[in-house]
């Protein structure tokens, strides 16, 4: 059972599983989303708060339905591509919030984030 | 459609005041919990509902109808109690409910204890707890009824099979019909609820959707609860 953060509705962080496996290509353009009862049985939550994953999703325009049959994946690389932005930026985010919490200054940051990019070369070599 | 429509109930047990006003209302389609700590009500509310004892004031209907005889076929209860007798197998307990239950879909039930992992051949009597519940989880969510009432499914039950309970409750959720649950572990049973009503010493302390109440007190469900009962 996948557990749950506290702060963020749960129909959000379901949105921001099915949306980072479409980044990741786990779920491709085209590709038909699981039913609301197949993913309220797989992630133990209620059917209501699948559909209104699905209706965001739509209105979002990640997904478009097809009556009687199900829940479609948009293709067009414009569609992921926006999506990685908008993830990515939204963890940048969340990042540089919780570093200027900490009192690092705009180049501390960048420093931090060299090493660490320096280290997983490091790492891969 | 309206599956549970109730109101103004009061029910003492002699001079002990156990509901004291109590109304809830249930749309179909809808997973509703009835939380609150022991002694709270509960256990007598649903007893109302199924018909076992009567309310000393207020009423109750049921997709329409007082309770009575006539909604026995609409409603399918879970107890918290034991209700199956020891000498039976697993297939005898079906075989009962079936006879006794027009809705009671056998292949439901097939697909619901292969799901738990149990089999017709099992003697009740060599059921551990957990697998009892699970049993009778099976035999109740195998019906096709308007409105399921289950009393504490995740009581004296393992983390484990805990999951697999919820995964059940979903997977023989009836889409037309509504499932009103009770649970001491709210931590464990707040996701898969639609609305909440909280029981305090027979009257209703809080009710919404859960997740309007989660969104407005910026709380889990479980924060809630602790916070209203805390004292």
């Amino acid at each position: 059972m996948i557990k749950f953060d506290q702060s963020t509705p749960i129909y959000i962080q379901i949105m921001q599983k099915i949306k980072a496996d479409i980044v990741s290509g786990k779920l491709k353009g085209g590709d038909k989303l699981p039913s609301v009862r197949e993913i309220s049985e797989s992630f133990k939550v209620n059917p209501n708060t699948v559909q209104r994953v699905f209706i965001e999703l739509e209105r979002e325009g990640i997904t478009y339905p097809q009556r009687g049959i199900g829940t479609f994946v948009c293709e067009g690389p414009e569609v992921i591509n926006q999506l990685k932005t908008t993830l990515a930026m939204g963890y940048t985010k969340r990042f540089m919030d919780e570093m200027i919490e900490l009192g690092l200054s705009e180049n501390e940051i960048i420093e931090c984030i060299k090493k660490v990019v320096e280290g997983s070369k490091d790492e891969n070599t | 459609m309206r599956i549970l429509e109730s109101g103004g109930i009061y029910k003492n047990y002699f001079k002990k005041r156990v509901l004291a006003g109590i109304g809830i209302n249930i749309e179909s389609g809808k997973i509703v919990g009835l939380l609150g700590p022991n002694g709270s009500g509960k256990t007598t509310f649903l007893k109302l509902l199924t018909g076992l004892a009567r309310p000393n004031a207020g009423s109750i209907r049921i997709c329409g109808t007082e309770v009575g005889y006539r909604t026995k076929e609409l409603v399918s209860y879970l107890p918290d109690s034991d209700f199956l007798y020891p000498w039976m197998k697993v297939k005898d307990a079906k075989k009962v409910y079936s006879s006794f239950f027009n809705d009671f879909k056998s292949e439901k039930f097939d697909e619901l204890i292969e799901f738990m992992k149990l089999d017709n051949d099992m003697d009740v009597k060599a059921l551990s707890r957990g697998m009892k519940e699970k049993l009778g989880l099976s035999l109740t969510l195998a019906r096709d009824a308007k409105l399921t009432i289950l009393d504490e499914p995740l009581n004296g039950v393992d983390p484990i099979a805990r999951e697999q309970i919820l995964g059940a409750i979903l997977k023989g959720f009836n889409y037309e019909g509504s499932i009103l649950i009770t649970s001491q572990l709210v931590n464990e049973v707040e996701r898969i609820l639609d609305e909440v009503y909280l029981l305090k010493d027979g009257k209703i302390e809080l009710s919404g959707d859960a997740e309007e109440i989660r969104n407005i007190r910026n709380m889990t469900l479980d924060e809630v609860y602790r916070e209203v009962f805390a004292c």
